[in-house]
């Protein structure tokens, strides 16, 4: 990337957040604590026109997400149509849902690869954070991605839970004959900081298990390809949210909600812009929504003078919402954060907790009670006394 | 550097694809959850390893197309680097 981060040519990627409803119910889940009413999700007429809005804008990979993409009925043809367009096409799945004949379906619709999540590689712990039998079910699904030639990607979002069997989920991720394992460390926002206490990990749990992370990075480089990045809560400095804000990723919500990133939809003070009521064009380029914390002019003190601006774009707005209460705060992950204590003390906080709370498990039930709530995200983490 | 060897054929690795993207003027290879933009010296050697062509073969193409010589090493060096980052396959 050349370009000045004030001038977003064009997106490069479409995340299509085709539904919310999934038959998991992970604590860490990313989708908002709402989630959302069937009844109001886009219908594939409004997902074509998407599609092809977004590649005249410039997008060239279509992330089809969710929830679980695979409860739409359409999915084959927005796969047919996203190849037709020349995106190259990812199905990120939970795998409940894919047997061998949709899976052959999704080829002929022309899907270029499937991600699969796992929880863990034990059937125990993966059905426990998932909240359902699934395990059986997720292998199935690996080994029919790789016998119908799809290049996979396994992706296990890592926690306390499961850190220490790093080495264990990397062995499956051999034997399924991945070809990428993302190793994704918790975020917490949404679901994830409601559980914060649940999930957070120790110093020395992450450590361990990025040891032996790069132990097989070096020695199964030929096989697979191993992605750990550590959580930014034990970094001291904030990850590069979405590579800046309407930089690179344009994202749509089951109901049409257009968004930089998929969590913004928690941050207050401004609407976000609906594909129902306008183009992408206007959209990604002029509406309020993707212009507000583009380029630098929005950044507060020590953002704005400083040298890692154009690396770190100053971090999350949401976790610097969630955290501190102001969006346009330095993400507190940073450690020149003024408000960088409030990560210090969770990490303390959880690693000194004898007994752990029970997650808050990621289902209509917990949603409605939240939404009945009227919760503010932001609350979930305030309303918890950090030490 | 790794030497090749130039009677060697490479072709794009699976699940990777090679196009021209119009809003960023470039050639660009796309694989699962990733792209990368290609300048036009890169972009002219990965759009000839079709899975065909040998190395000698594309050496001399290029040689001919830009009516210059010793463009060997260049191949050389950009296919290596291509194969380390899992782009190309021989065949
Ligand atoms: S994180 Fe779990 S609950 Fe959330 S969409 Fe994915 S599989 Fe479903
Ligand atoms: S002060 Fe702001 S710009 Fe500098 S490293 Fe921290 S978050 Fe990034």
């Amino acid at each position: 990337m050349t370009e000045k981060a004030d001038t977003p040519l064009y997106p490069l990627w479409l995340l299509a957040e085709v539904t919310y409803s999934c038959p998991l119910q992970c604590p860490y889940c990313s989708n908002p604590l709402m989630l959302g009413e069937r009844s109001k999700e886009l219908q594939t007429e409004d997902w074509l026109r998407v599609l092809a809005e977004a590649r005249k804008l410039g997008a060239a990979q279509l992330g089809l997400s969710g929830g679980e993409p695979l409860m739409r009925k359409d999915l084959e043809i927005l796969v047919a149509e996203g190849r037709r367009l020349g995106y190259y096409t990812n199905l990120l799945t939970s795998g409940i849902g894919m047997d061998e004949s949709r899976i052959i379906a999704l080829k002929e619709a022309g899907l270029d690869h499937i991600q699969v999540s796992f929880q863990a590689d034990d059937s125990g712990l993966n059905d426990l954070l998932a909240g359902s039998d699934s395990f059986a079910q997720k292998q199935r699904v690996a080994r029919l991605v790789k016998s119908h030639d799809y290049p996979m990607v396994l992706n296990i979002v890592m926690h306390r839970h499961n850190l220490d069997r790093m080495r264990e989920i990397l062995d499956m991720a051999l034997e399924l004959d991945a070809d990428y394992v993302e190793l994704a460390n918790a975020q917490y926002y949404g679901w994830a900081l409601v559980n914060r206490d649940y999930l957070l990990p120790t110093r020395e749990q992450l450590q361990q298990a990025e040891a032996i992370a790069h132990e097989y990075q070096d020695r199964y480089k030929d096989r697979m390809k191993i992605y750990f990045v550590v959580p930014d809560y034990f970094e001291g400095r904030p990850k590069p949210c979405m590579n800046g804000w309407g930089r690179v990723f344009l994202s749509i919500a089951p109901d049409g909600t257009a968004l930089p990133c998929h969590a913004a939809a928690d941050l207050p003070g401004f609407e976000l812009p609906n594909v129902r009521d306008h183009d992408l064009d206007w959209i990604w380029k002029d509406s309020p929504g993707f212009n507000r914390f583009r380029g630098e002019s929005w950044m507060q003190e020590p953002c704005s003078g400083c040298d890692k601006r154009q690396e770190c774009f100053g971090g999350c707005r949401c976790q610097a919402y969630l955290l501190t209460g102001d969006a346009e705060a330095t993400d507190p992950a940073c450690s020149m954060s003024p408000r960088h204590r409030v990560i210090l003390d969770a990490v303390q906080h959880s690693a000194q907790l004898k007994v752990l709370p029970d997650p808050v498990m990621r289902n209509k039930r917990n949603a409605v009670r939240f939404r009945e709530e009227k919760r503010d995200p932001q609350q979930s983490c305030a309303d918890k006394p950090v030490v | 550097m790794t030497t090749l060897d130039v009677d060697s054929i490479y072709g794009l690795a699976p699940g990777h694809r090679l196009q021209f993207e119009e809003a960023q003027q470039a050639w660009v290879v796309l694989y699962p959850e990733g792209m990368v933009k290609l300048n036009e010296s890169a972009s002219d050697i990965l759009r000839r390893c079709d899975g065909k062509a040998t190395l000698s073969t594309i050496v001399t193409d290029l040689e001919q197309t830009y009516d210059q010589v010793e463009l060997r090493d260049d191949v050389i060096g950009l296919v290596s680097a291509a194969l380390d980052q899992g782009w190309l396959k021989k065949r």
